[in-house]
């Protein structure tokens, strides 16, 4: 039960905001307001742009990891191709390939593969949008790498003894995407439909994709 | 002024040895694994060296890049859990050495 | 002497030699609990400043992270994600020269007397 309630991915979906975020004038807001007056003030970045960089910022969400996900579960030769070069593959079905190199870790009946960054909150963000809290939080940091199974049930994710569990510590330049195993009993579905079943925490790899 | 980066000096398959090296300032690789050793995965590419770049430098001679897969029995003495479990890291390869044994 | 210091070698690092407070792999910690929030307005806000200056060469991620760690262990723990971020990136932005403290000290003071975030 990693969250009281399912998420589709790409869909609207609400979460609380903190108080005290676009209500209050912070002194941290101030500060952002205040970096990005000076930067427009000297020319070096224009409102215009900085208000179509948080829209396209929206527009990246799990859904288009989704996609990718069902496309590679549908068609063998792509698969092939997103498992060798990950960005390649992401330009073949249109979309953006990103400032950073993607590295796509198969889930197999044998291996089980988790994404995590100790040392800051390294996530492709370009693909799936911003990474969620948890994965940006102390205990999910600290523990994802030596803990790794002891954190996967408490996203409700039970591996087998004989499953390897592939913890990937994104350090550096490479950003990491899971690709997930396709549930049985799927085979009439058509790839919209198996998008519609791939959340953004499996993608991480703290979940598995669930029969519809 | 010197070459515009180190050549590779690892392969898929080396056993490396991540350096028990202690520097100040801003470094990349995990405190955790400092001394263990583990196999290259793979040399990623050839990358700008962090630890200028978060100073504003050039980053160059850049750095290759490898990530190394560890068993996780050999990075945590006391890890729970089966031994095929692994455990993959980004290291720059000026923290690596040819593992000894 | 030299008997002590290559046991040292391989037992835990020398003083001083201490682990920096972001690195957290490995440590001690509690449940993962399932958080998420919708990003304010001005938080994304942060991370397109981010993602322009990188894109103009006006900074790099490397000084980003290189500017939170050094907000020291209370200020990491105690700061928002994007508290961070903004106050790293206007530490970059000073130490390159891009703005100035007697500008950005001004220009902050002004947004808090007009109380608007926009």
């Amino acid at each position: 039960m990693p969250h009281d309630h399912q998420h589709s991915p790409g869909a609207p979906h609400r979460h609380p905001q903190r108080p005290d975020q676009d209500d209050t004038l912070t002194y941290w807001r101030a500060m952002e307001v205040a970096v990005r007056g000076l930067l427009i003030d000297k020319g070096l970045v224009t409102a215009d742009e900085v208000r179509r960089q948080v829209e396209d910022m929206d527009s990246r969400t799990p859904l288009q990891g989704a996609r990718v996900v069902a496309r590679a579960w549908t068609d063998a030769d792509f698969r092939a191709r997103l498992l060798a070069d990950g960005n390649a593959a992401l330009e073949i079905m249109g979309i953006d390939r990103g400032p950073y190199k993607l590295v796509v870790v198969e889930n197999t009946e044998k291996v089980h593969n988790l994404i995590v960054c100790t040392l800051c909150s390294c996530y492709p963000r370009w693909l799936l949008g911003l990474p969620p809290d948890w994965y940006k939080s102390r205990n999910y940091r600290s523990r994802a790498v030596n803990e790794p199974r002891a954190v996967l049930r408490e996203f409700g994710t039970e591996l087998a003894g004989d499953v390897a569990v592939r913890v990937h510590d994104s350090t550096a330049d490479m950003r990491y995407l899971v690709l997930p195993r396709r549930p049985a009993g799927t085979e009439h579905l058509s790839e919209a439909q198996l998008a519609a079943l791939v959340t953004r925490d499996t993608m991480i790899g703290v979940a598995v994709v669930g029969a519809p | 002024m010197g070459a515009d980066a180190y050549p590779p000096r690892f392969a898929a398959g080396d056993r490396v040895a991540v350096r028990r090296a202690y520097p100040p300032g801003h470094v990349r690789t995990p405190y955790y694994i400092r001394g263990k050793t583990g196999v290259v995965e793979r040399l990623c590419g050839i990358f700008g060296n962090p630890e200028e770049l978060a100073y504003g430098r050039s980053g160059r001679p850049k750095q290759p890049l490898y990530r190394v897969r560890f068993r996780q029995h050999d990075v945590w003495p006391d890890y729970d859990g089966p031994a095929q479990d692994t455990l993959d890291v980004e290291i720059y390869q000026h923290w690596l050495d040819p593992a000894s044994d | 002497m030299g008997k002590s210091l290559s046991a040292a070698k391989d037992a835990e690092p020398i003083i001083g030699a201490m682990r920096s407070h972001h690195d957290l792999g490995g440590l001690a910690a509690e449940r993962v609990q399932p958080t998420e929030h919708d990003y304010a307005l001005w938080e994304k806000r942060v991370d397109a400043l981010l993602v322009l200056l990188t894109k103009k060469g006006l900074m790099t991620v490397d000084e980003l992270r290189r500017n939170i760690e050094a907000l020291g262990p209370q200020a990491y723990d105690t700061m928002s994600y994007y508290e961070r971020w903004i106050s790293s990136i206007a530490n970059t932005l000073i130490q390159r020269g891009v703005i100035t403290i007697d500008e950005l000290g001004r220009r902050i003071a002004d947004v808090q007397a007009r109380g608007d975030g926009r």
